[in-house]
């Protein structure tokens, strides 16, 4: 496969410019800078400056024992903290040669199926607004309000939730968990339909997202990106079908998939991937197990030495956690495969040719938190 | 993916275990009891069963070291795992053999492991993934300094190989920019190396860039 090469952002010709974008823009959803080398109005080169956030997420892991470490992943991609979470636990467990119960398994998937669409509805609402279509905000962060009361009710945190321990969960669900969320799932189909209204065939959403920051199936493969940015590109690929983990083999449902490679696709897989994480969790909700919440796992974590890479299919992509152990408290190594980082170096293939104005519609489609780039 | 390829995947990350029989455990019974027994843990302690690194001789590997010969050192599976450990020289032929033939197309990732004491000094570890037959592979080339990039060979080990080199120091001979990504430019160090400390910085950089004595 050929691949452009980079562009210069230094070396300018006589009619390019260079104009910076960032890092305190709003629409780069936190603090991205973006060079972009223009010829008039449109993008010829790009580069992204990263690391504003950075804060040593993985140096202060391997100087904590492996417990501590639970409320720092919460802070990678912190509009998704529970899929953060779940990732961590299970591939700590992994590390013990250990495994959550059933109980705790099916309450995971409900939390994390229920982050996924927080996540996608936050996504959706900035998104939107970045566009140019101001209302879907406010439908949005509504429906998200709910899903975070929900946490709150359980864990008592609405954002960086910590909601799952090593070995399974701490807290019992609550009185009532079942109704709230059922009541949750039984509106929400119409509310995406609500969403849709708004933008489906909107025709300035259309003209805006239709053939932008298009990727074929084989430069998203060489690119690495994963989750809906992948499966928009027609990879029919999911993490949750390849490598089931948690409780996600006991329920059926589809993985959506584009055919274009651009943004209106990823808008559209990631609106049906909210139906399909209801349909998930209306399944789950009817079948949670009784028994314990927690695996009997010792109050000191010393994991045999040897080492594990488990990954999860979190909100934004592939959410990996390799972690090396040498038997002691601590991890030796501890890596997260951030997905936002990695999708984002797909920003350059994606912006050459376009416009300026379309530059944040695909910062948005790719849906990036830079808590989770930079770590 | 089709059915046949799922059935085809030879070691789920989880073992497809059956239910325990909490479910259908009478709770009922156990009600009335004054002080509720605390529910017995759905597992035996970790340490029945301790996962150990096992060696791995699968058609794979036996492919690789017929190709590459010397240049494939151990082969094992730990926690179910498959890694094969690669001579950082042949790194580049061997991924490139994989992605082409073997078809492990995506590289999730690539990182390091700093062993310090050890030399060489530092593994860099590459997941690899292959759609077409739904299995992970790890490489680990040995590396002291330096070791060659597969830029050419997966597009994503741009970023990857300049975090590595940023955090670790690797140089990745033959990047097309390898540049800090995470760290400013003229820092100095890298911080993911273990000898170097967690409150260590740079503290000329803190001084002339942020105008205070110190971060911590």
């Amino acid at each position: 496969m050929e691949r452009t090469p980079g562009v210069s952002t230094t070396v300018l010709g006589a009619d390019e410019i260079i104009l910076n974008m960032g890092p305190q823009h709003p629409s780069t959803h936190g603090v991205l800078r973006v060079k972009l080398k223009l010829d008039g109005e449109k993008v010829i080169g790009s580069e992204c400056i990263i690391g504003y956030l950075h804060r040593g997420v993985e140096k202060i892991g391997e100087n904590r024992i492996y417990a501590q470490f639970a409320p720092y992943v919460d802070r990678t991609d912190y509009v998704a903290a529970v899929s953060n979470g779940l990732g961590y636990c299970q591939a700590v467990e992994m590390l013990l040669g250990t495994e959550a119960p059933p109980r705790a398994a099916w309450v995971r998937t409900i939390l994390t199926e229920l982050q996924r669409i927080a996540s996608h509805l936050l996504w959706l609402g900035t998104h939107a607004l970045d566009i140019g279509a101001i209302t879907p905000l406010f439908y949005t962060f509504r429906e998200r309000e709910e899903i975070l009361k929900i946490f709150e009710k359980y864990c008592g945190a609405r954002l960086t939730t910590h909601a799952f321990r090593i070995g399974g969960l701490l807290y019992e669900t609550y009185d009532g968990f079942e109704e709230d969320v059922k009541r949750f799932c039984q509106d929400l189909d119409k509310k995406i339909a609500e969403y849709e209204d708004l933008l489906t065939e909107n025709r300035i959403w259309v003209e805006r997202t239709r053939n932008i920051g298009v990727l074929s199936a084989e430069e998203a493969i060489d690119l690495g990106v994963t989750g809906p940015v992948l499966r928009a590109s027609g990879v029919k690929w999911d993490i949750r079908k390849a490598f089931p983990y948690a409780a996600y083999d006991k329920f059926e449902f589809e993985i959506p998939t584009g055919r274009n490679g651009d943004t209106y696709d990823r808008y559209l897989v990631r609106m049906e991937e909210m139906r399909q994480s209801r349909r998930i969790i209306l399944q789950a909700i009817e079948s949670i197990p009784e028994g314990p919440i927690m695996a009997r796992i010792g109050k000191v974590l010393k994991p045999p030495p040897g080492e594990v890479y488990h990954s999860i299919e979190a909100p934004k992509g592939e959410l990996g956690y390799y972690i090396v152990s040498d038997g002691s408290v601590q991890p030796y190594r501890l890596r997260i495969r951030p997905p936002s980082f990695i999708n984002l170096e797909a920003f350059d293939k994606m912006v050459r040719g376009h416009l300026v104005a379309d530059v944040v519609a695909i910062i948005g489609t790719l849906d990036i938190v830079l808590g989770e780039v930079d770590r | 993916m089709t059915d046949d390829e799922k059935k085809e995947q030879p070691s789920p990350e989880k073992p497809a275990e059956a239910l325990p029989d909490e479910e259908k455990r009478p709770v009922e019974a156990a009600k009335p009891a004054a002080p509720a027994p605390k529910p017995a843990a759905a597992k035996p302690p970790a340490k029945a069963a301790p996962p150990k690194p096992e060696p791995l001789d699968n058609e794979l590997v036996r492919r690789l070291r017929a190709r590459f010969g010397e240049a494939i050192g151990d082969a094992t599976t730990d926690r179910k795992q498959a890694i094969v450990v690669v001579a950082s020289e042949r790194l580049l032929e061997t991924c490139q053999y994989l992605r082409d033939e073997e078809k492990f197309n995506l590289l999730t990732d690539l990182t390091a492991v700093d062993w310090y004491d050890r030399r060489p000094r530092f593994d860099v570890i590459l997941n690899l993934y292959s759609f077409q037959h739904n299995q992970r592979l790890r490489l680990k080339a040995p590396v002291d300094d330096t070791c060659p990039s597969v830029t050419s060979v997966w597009g994503t080990a741009n970023w990857l190989e300049r975090e590595c080199f940023d955090m670790f120091g690797i140089r990745f001979a033959g990047h097309p920019d390898l540049k800090r990504i995470l760290m400013p430019d003229e820092w100095r160090g890298h911080p993911l190396r273990k000898d170097y400390d967690i409150l260590k910085q740079d503290t000329d950089w803190v001084r002339e860039n942020l105008g205070i004595e110190s971060g911590q």
